[in-house]
């Protein structure tokens, strides 16, 4: 019965970290996409130098640790560059930069199992390079990278949560702090998972019809000539 | 009066690593000719139409397009594609837009026409390849006779002044290639001027002006279909003839 | 030169005595993750039906509650209930329900991917279902599996460090204490990054060989 007390006067305020912890993720994918998409194309048609730099940022992006990235970030990083940034900045940065090597090697991946064929067609119609990767790779790629790409959502959401360790205010950080408040750790711990749970499934159900959307016939299988 | 040919190919060479492909290729075409390209596979007649358009870029070698120099320079290359059309073996319509769409991004994006214009030229090139009645299927929906109709009106949208055709039927049914065959003999008729590889040995001895037998990176020799079909100077034409007439069975069939 | 002084006298003792705890968490982590994923997969394809439902609550519930949510209601929330674990030990057992969630969907499609004809076959020798599944269905679906089970584990190296929020000072949790009693944030999470970076390719060259290994014709 204290539990669920607890729960019904601390809920509110967990609840308002819901666009909080929306905001981390949304963000982050949006920084995550605008830069793995160039980074992807970069790593395919790009020179080799640039390619190999690329790689190597992947490489360590994924390699490290969230929450060893958000301290280099918080404590090394922006305060040796003397920037003053919010712990809900550095928690984009932090989670969109990662994903953004995800990102990369989700679109490099699609890139790359397009045929050849659809670069020499676009170029022998007089495109040029990134005529022909903006109208014709890239829109083909994004549709193939798509169910890969949805996978990022889950994974951003429940990684969101480890900016609770530089305090950003989002639903853990909220019901951490409901929990020194009102010594009912079990319930509202649970209730923070079942709204967790519930975001999970609800963006899920936005993707796939978003993936229902984009389809078009045929699209990634090979043609069948014979 | 002194005519320039629409196309020269000077003396092209091409290895790729160690092999070498093309060991010095050249022939030319006047306007409104049908040049066809025979040859083993192998021969080097797929990277010979590559590298007329720079799609794969020659070791040596020139190539003039009504007496201008085709350069690979990326200020210069795409003024040329536009001139030179291309249809591929496997089609390589672009899989994301409809047969219509295909027909116009070109003219949107590299002509720079206004959407209207482009689609009426792309509906009347599609009209002329018999595809006017299936617009708005996507690639995967058509058929490959049919796949084939469109990339050839996605090429004659762009006005060339040639078209290069990289064995335009070998991925069909045999049952579907006579629909694109006929496309190509209409565009003959009218006079459009056309460079064609293909093992289609009907096609050749009923509409090209010259025919090229292609071995070992080098053309062996050329001259009328009549002549080099029924009186090929070269033993190895004989040769590859005879195979030829085996897998697809003998001329004069009018095919 | 201050800074390697630093790294080696000061750094490194205390990093080492974390990576240790680090590999600890991992190297028990990993076989009770995989033995909960596999019971869990096996649950899911070949379980009646209060059972199947259970174990797709089970990975719902485990996918989509995050980890360090999970360490929090197993250190803070479980003790309410008389239940309570060392800090290593909870951590141990959040990584071990959240690894098995993840795992047992990997091992599951491997299961479904397993051709019926194989059951059908093994069931015909004589074999009872849970022989056919043991001895036939499990080995093949395991190495189908391996692929996606491996980057689980390799994901563990790295999600390992959230034991530090429960106060279990492994090699995260060795760094921050060196870097906030020494302000030398870069310097520290430097190594610390390079270690775990070090962890993740040995992870993945083991992977790497193990799927060559285990790999058979078709």
């Amino acid at each position: 019965m204290e539990g669920l007390s607890a729960v019904l006067e601390s809920l509110p305020y967990i609840l308002s970290g819901i666009p909080v912890t929306l905001g981390l993720v949304a963000l982050s994918l949006a920084l995550g996409f605008t830069l793995g998409v160039p980074m992807a194309v970069a790593t395919v048609y790009g020179n080799r130098v640039m390619a190999k730099i690329i790689q190597v940022f992947v490489f360590v992006m994924r390699g490290l640790p969230n929450l060893v990235l958000l301290f280099l970030f918080y404590f090394g990083i922006f305060p040796l560059l003397g920037w003053n940034l919010s712990p809900f900045v550095i928690g984009v940065i932090t989670l969109g930069l990662r994903s953004a090597a995800y990102q990369t090697e989700i679109f490099r991946g699609a890139i790359l199992s397009l045929e050849e064929g659809q670069m020499l067609a676009a170029l022998s119609v007089g495109m040029t390079k990134n005529q022909a990767i903006w109208n014709i790779i890239l829109p083909q790629a994004l549709r193939l990278a798509l169910p890969g790409w949805s996978n990022e959502y889950p994974i951003l959401l429940t990684d969101s949560s480890v900016t609770y360790a530089i305090g950003v205010a989002e639903i853990l950080t909220r019901g951490s702090q409901m929990v020194t408040r009102t010594y009912q750790p079990m319930p509202i711990y649970l209730t923070c998972a079942l709204i967790f749970i519930l975001l999970n499934w609800g963006g899920m159900q936005i993707i796939q019809w978003g993936e229902k959307k984009a389809y078009i016939p045929g699209l990634g299988r090979k043609i069948e000539t014979r | 009066m002194s005519t320039t040919p629409v196309l020269v190919v000077e003396n092209i060479h091409k290895s790729f690593g160690k092999v070498e492909i093309l060991k010095g290729a050249s022939f030319a075409v006047n306007k409104g000719e049908t040049k066809v390209i025979i040859g083993p596979s192998g021969a080097g007649k797929s990277t010979l139409l590559k590298c007329i358009n720079q799609l794969v870029i020659p070791d040596r070698g020139r190539v003039f397009l009504n007496g201008e120099e085709v350069l690979h320079s990326h200020s210069q290359i795409n003024r040329f594609r536009q001139k030179i059309g291309m249809v591929f073996q496997n089609f390589y319509l672009f899989d994301h837009i409809t047969a219509l769409e295909n027909v116009e991004i070109a003219l949107l994006k590299v002509k720079k026409m206004k959407r209207a214009e482009a689609r009426e030229k792309a509906l009347e090139e599609l009209n002329r390849v018999g595809m006017g009645d299936k617009v708005h299927l996507y690639p995967a929906e058509l058929s490959g006779g049919q796949a084939q109709r469109v990339s050839i009106a996605r090429a004659l949208a762009m006005d060339p002044e040639v078209i290069l055709f990289d064995e335009p039927t070998s991925a069909l049914d045999p049952e579907l290639t006579g629909e694109v065959l006929e496309v190509m003999r209409d565009l003959a008729k009218e006079g459009m001027t056309m460079v064609v590889v293909t093992h289609e040995m009907g096609f050749a001895s009923s509409v090209a002006d010259e025919v090229l037998f292609m071995e070992e990176g080098r053309f062996l020799e050329s001259g009328p279909p009549s002549q080099i079909f029924f009186h090929p100077r070269e033993e190895r034409t004989k040769k590859f003839l005879s195979r030829i007439s085996e897998l697809y069975g003998e001329l004069n069939k009018n095919g | 030169m201050d800074s390697l002084l630093f790294i080696h006298n000061e750094l490194f003792p205390e990093l080492w005595k974390g990576w240790m705890v680090t590999l600890k968490l991992v190297a028990l982590s990993i076989p009770f993750g995989l033995l909960t994923g596999i019971l869990i997969a096996i649950g899911r394809v070949y379980g009646n039906r209060l059972i199947s439902s259970l174990c797709r609550l089970y990975v719902i519930f485990f996918k989509g509650c995050p980890l360090l949510l999970l360490l929090f209601v197993i250190y803070f929330g479980l003790p309410s209930l008389g239940i309570a674990f060392s800090p290593f030990v909870a951590s141990v057992l959040g990584f071990v329900l959240c690894n098995g969630a993840y795992t047992s969907e990997y091992i599951r499609g491997a299961i479904q991917s397993v051709k019926t004809g194989q059951m059908i076959a093994a069931q015909a020798l004589g074999m009872t279902k849970w022989q056919a599944v043991f001895y036939i269905i499990l080995p093949q679906a395991f190495r189908r599996a391996l692929p996606g089970v491996g980057n689980e584990m390799i994901y563990l190296i790295k999600y390992s460090s959230l034991a530090y929020m429960l106060t279990c000072v492994e090699l995260t949790g060795a760094g921050k204490i060196v870097a906030a009693r020494s302000f030398r944030f870069m310097e520290t999470f430097a190594v610390v990054g390079i270690i775990y970076l070090f962890m993740v390719s040995i992870a993945t060259k083991i992977l790497q060989w193990a799927e060559k290994k285990l790999s058979y014709p078709g």
